[in-house]
């Protein structure tokens, strides 16, 4: 493969995935002949029943659960917010302490300032530079009022693996629901919410090659959690509205295909992350990796380059067919680059230069030898429009004037 | 999104480089805020005869960089002064709104550049 043939390459998994071909196959009958709904009595609503019922098996697998643990809702987003809200407002206490990270998804942490309005109190843990939360650090934050913790298990960005196990374990001693955020984590690390004392864990169909608009929280029996969509009564009155019996079909495959090719999707990916991780540093003078060497997703190579913005370089990379992400502001709209990157305790300068390579299932390793092949003559392109180099570092106020 | 013309300016963006002689130097921006921009100015019998520019920054950064020199290029400095942010954007089919605060630097740096330009000349007469 060389540069100019326009393939595309797609390295950006952990904002998306490809409906795989046995999943679109699996929901297509439910988006024509098979269209009841499953709360019908009659034989159009059954046939819908059944497939939303067998799709909760196949997540319960998954994840080592009861099937009537499983609650569908439309995303992750919504799971992180009928987890965090759900358990808060249980019984309209409207009162009590959450302990939460700096590096958590934006479902979580924007739930968690909403809920701060009105009087609940929140502790955010600081991370390492490696983007790790210190578990002494949530066992020190824990206080007679503490109704949830919230850490996620792999983060979306630097794709740091947090020690979730050892939280389960200290929340489940103390008697504290542990709530994670598992989205970027499903298909990357084998899960068993028993073995590892979780009582509420988000899950998101199109980040494991499921359709979009259908996620799932699990909810351990016996949780105390209220619903926040309130309507029908379905999913066992935790989350109304008819079911998306499209999507649960789509999730309830994708699970089932997680699950089964764990092993060897996981081992391939690691070997390309690896060799990206290994290969980047060493052919882009001043770059570095960002994030946890061993402790991170199998499929997270994440990178940052000085002097360059990222932006300009995901422009770029575009130029030549490959998709990728960075936590530069400018990729966001945002003003701020990525709060990961920052908590994690990068500068603002670092956060601009950052570039993230998720790969997927069907990622080859010639793809990956591509990237590196073209990194490098990416990022010199952008260097030579660069007013920085090593004879002009970068530093807070070099710019010029000030002038915003 | 940004418009063809602004991909057409990243892609290959004009005038890029430094000038070691230059007349004057318009240096604007903040790499905390992700965007700088530093231009250089040639200036002959009131015209602006060459400029060069180097930006740290994003698409919009560089694509208005880039627009930026060839709107100055051949002007007096009267009616390089007059080049507004809007002129820049319009220039380029327009830009995201996000963008036109942060990235529309280069109107700021041409004008940084003539007031170098103007306060070296009044300190050689």
């Amino acid at each position: 493969m060389t540069a100019g043939i326009k393939k595309r390459i797609y390295f950006d998994h952990s904002a998306t995935t490809r409906v795989l071909p046995e999943v679109e196959e699996a929901m297509l009958p439910f988006l024509t002949e098979k269209w009841g709904n499953p709360s019908s009595l009659h034989a159009f609503g059954r046939e819908a029943k059944v497939a939303v019922e067998n799709s909760r098996k196949h997540v319960a697998k998954l994840l080592n659960c009861d099937p009537t643990e499983i609650v569908f809702t439309s995303g992750g987003t919504e799971s992180d917010n009928l987890a965090i809200k759900g358990v808060a407002m249980y019984k309209g206490k409207m009162k009590g302490h959450i302990i939460t990270t700096k590096m958590e998804h934006h479902a979580v942490l924007e739930t968690c300032e909403w809920l701060k309005r009105f009087g609940f109190d929140i502790t955010s843990l600081p991370v390492s530079q490696e983007g790790l939360v210190d578990v002494g650090d949530v066992e020190r934050a824990i206080r007679n009022d503490t109704i949830l913790i919230s850490v996620m298990m792999a983060n979306n960005e630097i794709g740091t693996i947090q020690p979730y196990k050892e939280i389960g374990t200290i929340a489940r001693d103390r008697n504290i629901p542990f709530h994670t955020d598992a989205v970027q984590a499903i298909g990357k690390i084998p899960l068993d919410v028993k073995a590892d004392n979780i009582d509420l864990l988000s899950l998101s169909g199109h980040k494991f090659h499921g359709p979009k608009g259908i996620g799932a929280l699990y909810v351990r029996k016996g949780s105390k959690i209220e619903p926040v969509i309130q309507g029908g009564g379905q999913e066992r009155g935790l989350r109304s509205s008819t079911e998306n019996v499209p999507g649960i079909v789509g999730i309830g495959k994708a699970a089932e295909l997680a699950k089964r090719d764990l092993e060897p999707t996981s081992q391939r990916m690691k070997v390309l992350r690896d060799k990206m991780i290994k290969s980047v540093p060493e052919i882009v003078p001043r770059s570095y990796v960002n994030g946890h060497k061993t402790r991170r997703l199998v499929n997270n190579a994440h990178f940052r380059f000085d002097f360059i913005e990222g932006e300009g370089l995901i422009l770029q990379l575009d130029f030549k067919g490959i998709a990728a992400s960075t936590g530069s502001a400018c990729s966001t709209g945002a003003l701020e680059p990525s709060h990961v990157l920052l908590a994690m305790g990068l500068t603002h300068e670092q956060a601009h230069g950052s570039l993230r390579v998720t790969l997927g299932r069907e990622n080859t390793e010639e793809e990956v030898d591509y990237l590196l092949e073209v990194l490098p003559g990416v990022v010199s392109k952008l260097r030579e429009i660069s007013p920085f180099n090593e004879k002009r570092p970068m530093s807070p106020g070099e710019g010029g004037s000030g002038v915003q | 999104m940004y418009s063809e013309k602004v991909m057409e300016h990243f892609a290959n963006p004009r005038n890029v480089g430094e000038i070691p002689d230059a007349d004057g130097v318009g240096k604007v921006g903040n790499p905390q805020c992700g965007d700088v921009m530093w231009l250089y100015i040639k200036v002959k019998d009131n015209i602006i005869t060459d400029v060069k520019f180097k930006t740290f920054g994003c698409g919009a950064a560089i694509a208005t960089s880039s627009m930026i020199t060839e709107l100055a290029k051949g002007k007096t400095i009267e009616e390089a002064k007059r080049i507004s942010r809007g002129d820049v954007a319009d220039s380029l089919g327009g830009l995201p709104p996000v963008k036109m605060h942060c990235s529309n630097l280069a109107s700021d740096a041409l004008r940084e550049a003539i007031k170098d330009y103007e306060a070296k000349k009044a300190a050689k007469t």
